[in-house]
């Protein structure tokens, strides 16, 4: 009997380090599904991969960097918008991806958040909000909304969420968007779109996490989830971030939000700086030591 | 290699340890380095970020201590050298990414101008006391290289040491600087580029294809590749295998760990970096580092004055411990006399290397000024009864 190779190669599989399949992610998990729609826009775009690095937190979202087959730093909980600012500064020729989870990126790292939109670092921070913490066992995050079930909100929580779109927007961010892990198509385009932006660029990705926020809030899986983001989606591109906030039950406004053009941290440094900034162009070889003149 | 002369300010100079420190930093290669405001550091990266534009660089200040501990390791991976600067606050707060620049083996400099503590404590005025904060203060278990200079002329002489050590071992490195030394102004002297040794980068040999990021070399240091390169560098806090891809088991627990331990072990000559004097017919040896050597210089002065036979030694490098040094001399003295501005930090490992071969003398000070010679000498007489 002679055996036929069925693989079909998916273009998809050179953007990934198919050494660490299979990954951690739950079965149903939505953080592979957005990772998906990241291949194919760096695929679509034809950027320069050797000149792509990804930079994660802490957390299930956290992994994405260590799967992607680009220069990869996993970093330390909050701090992948730090780790990148330093990488991009010392590097401008760098596209820098950030890419981690809600309460990696806005709560442990909601400084930085503010910050690297107000400074409006060049990066793409892309945050994949499953509105618990479930690397840790499923507490509850600044994005768990209202009263939602947690393992430390036993009898819901008492704090209202946040809304990711607004803060970075009120900080500077020259490009906000939200989908949910449904809309993989428009997502990829979004993406695309912020890849060939220059400037702080925020995309928010609702993702199921059927392991805890699912299951702790009874929402089914993540069919029922992906069931649930097409119901309550309104896609209203434009739309005032102050009314994006993600009420549970309530609508869930998608689309492009901000999309303006500011001068990005390292453009506004060279043209303030004038000719106090002085190229650097590597130094000359120095002369290797010779025994003799003829050597 | 040499120093780049465009980054260095050759020449004699009346500066403080801060701006000497900065000057040494430039002529080590560092052009980018990450901090936030505290004093009594802050001068040096405000002279830094005057300094840097020039050469191609820039400072960053990042919105707090956590971000600049890791904005320079994103620096370093975009292959440039970087450091950042601080002092006790802001240094428990870089604490995590210390241990993240020890465990992904990033080469930088943490420079720490020591002022009293707890806490805020005294922002102004001196201490010692994150001696110990700069062996352990970060979880798990590294090691680490900590230089302590005690004049402007060492703040230049020894940053670039510790750029050095830092790119040659793959290690963090602590500037344990303090208050008065970084305040002090005295002579420092520059010397011309082509005088100043420079560790450059220990980057990949090997084609991408070839290379494991971690794979470490004859002296268990690995070679670096950085972001861009074509590389495609995987970098994590986890405990990680040669390639550098997350491996969680007791195996390459040990065998990470024990390589971070075993890579600076291993070096422990080169890193016995000391000044001592008198210490073959010395019944007491005062035993110091930073500025509190300069107030032991005058004690040990005083005492033999008066006919005692008293040495010096001096810890530059502090971390590594110089464990070889004290378990020599301990049998050959009377007594070690252990003056630092703290409660007791370094003497401990005096103790636990001397043995009990010999009495070991704390003089704690809390610190918010130097020590009185007379309460060095009052102890350099105890010991030599
Ligand atoms: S715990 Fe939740 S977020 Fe994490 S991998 Fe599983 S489904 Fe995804």
């Amino acid at each position: 009997m002679s055996s036929v190779e069925l693989h079909v190669h998916n273009p998809v599989e050179d953007l990934l380090r198919q050494d660490r399949i299979p990954t951690i992610w739950c079965p149903g998990c939505g953080i592979g599904t957005t990772v998906n729609s990241f291949a194919h826009a760096l695929l679509g775009l034809g950027i320069d991969l050797k000149k792509t690095s990804i930079v994660s937190g802490i957390g299930c979202s956290g992994r994405v960097s260590g799967y992607m087959n680009l220069d990869s730093f996993h970093t330390t909980h909050g701090r992948a918008i730090p780790f990148a600012t330093g990488l991009k500064l010392a590097n401008p020729e760098l596209n820098v991806i950030v890419y981690s989870g809600d309460g990696d990126l806005t709560s442990i790292g909601g400084n930085h958040l503010i910050h690297a939109a107000r400074r409006n670092i060049d990066l793409m921070v892309v945050c994949v909000n499953n509105m618990i913490y479930a690397m840790t066992g499923g507490q509850a995050a600044a994005t768990t909304p209202g009263t939602s079930m947690s393992t430390t909100t036993p009898y819901g929580a008492f704090e209202p969420e946040l809304n990711m779109p607004q803060l970075v927007d009120a900080a500077g961010a020259c490009f906000v968007a939200r989908w949910t892990a449904f809309h993989v198509k428009q997502l990829e385009r979004t993406m695309a779109k912020a890849l060939n932006k220059k400037g702080f660029r925020f995309i928010e990705v609702l993702s199921p996490c059927p392991t805890y926020y699912q299951r702790k809030n009874n929402l089914g899986d993540a069919l029922a989830a992906m069931v649930d983001y097409k119901k309550r989606s309104k896609i209203k591109n434009g739309c005032n971030t102050w009314e994006t906030a993600l009420l549970p039950g309530g609508d869930i406004i998608v689309g492009e939000f901000v999309d303006r053009e500011r001068e990005d941290y390292l453009t506004l440094m060279r043209r303030q700086l004038g000719s106090n900034y002085t190229e650097f162009p590597p130094q000359a070889e120095e002369e290797a030591e010779r025994c003799c003149s003829e050597c | 290699m040499h120093a780049d002369p465009r980054c260095v300010l050759t020449g004699t100079h009346f500066i403080n340890g801060d701006a000497a420190c900065c000057e040494g930093a430039l002529a080590a290669g560092a052009r980018f380095a990450a901090g936030y405001p505290i004093t009594p550091s802050t001068e040096i990266v405000e002279r830094f970020a005057a300094r840097a534009p020039k050469v191609g660089g820039l400072f960053i200040q990042m919105e707090d201590e956590l971000a600049s501990s890791i904005a320079l390791q994103g620096m370093v991976w975009a292959g440039q050298k970087s450091f950042t600067v601080t002092s006790g606050p802001g240094y428990s707060l870089m604490m995590e990414h210390i241990g993240f620049a020890a465990i992904t083996e990033t080469p930088c400099v943490f420079v720490d101008v020591q002022r009293g503590g707890p806490s805020t404590g005294l922002p102004t005025l001196p201490a010692q006391g994150d001696m110990m904060q700069a062996r352990f203060g970060s979880h798990g278990d590294y090691l680490t290289i900590a230089l302590c200079p005690n004049s402007p002329q060492e703040c230049f002489d020894l940053t670039i040491k510790a750029f050095n050590l830092a790119e040659k071992f793959r290690v963090p490195v602590m500037f344990m600087m303090d208050e008065c030394v970084g305040h002090m102004t005295e002579k420092v002297v520059i010397p011309a580029a082509d005088q100043i040794e420079v560790q450059p980068r220990r980057h990949a040999s090997k084609p991408p294809s070839e290379f494991k990021l971690f794979e470490p070399g004859p002296d268990l240091v690995p070679e670096m590749a950085h972001a861009g390169e074509g590389y495609k560098v995987y970098v994590t806090g986890l405990t990680h295998d040669k390639r550098g891809y997350p491996l969680m088991n007791p195996q390459s627990q040990r065998e990470l760990v024990t390589r971070l331990f075993d890579k600076i072990r291993r070096a422990a000559d080169e890193l016995t970096i000391i000044e001592a004097e008198g210490l073959d017919d010395a019944d007491v040896v005062v035993v110091s580092y930073g500025i509190t050597s300069r107030v032991a210089q005058r004690a040990i002065q005083m005492a033999r004055d008066k006919g005692l036979k008293v040495g010096k030694l001096r810890l530059i490098c502090v971390w590594p411990f110089p464990e070889k040094v004290i378990r020599d001399l301990a049998p050959k003295v009377k007594a070690l006399v252990v003056p630092e501005l703290n409660m007791g930090q370094v003497v401990l490992e005096v103790e636990r290397c001397a043995s009990g071969q010999c009495r070991v003398i704390s003089v704690p000070h809390p610190g918010g000024t130097v020590h009185k010679p007379a309460e060095i000498l009052a102890a350099i007489e105890r010991g030599a009864r």
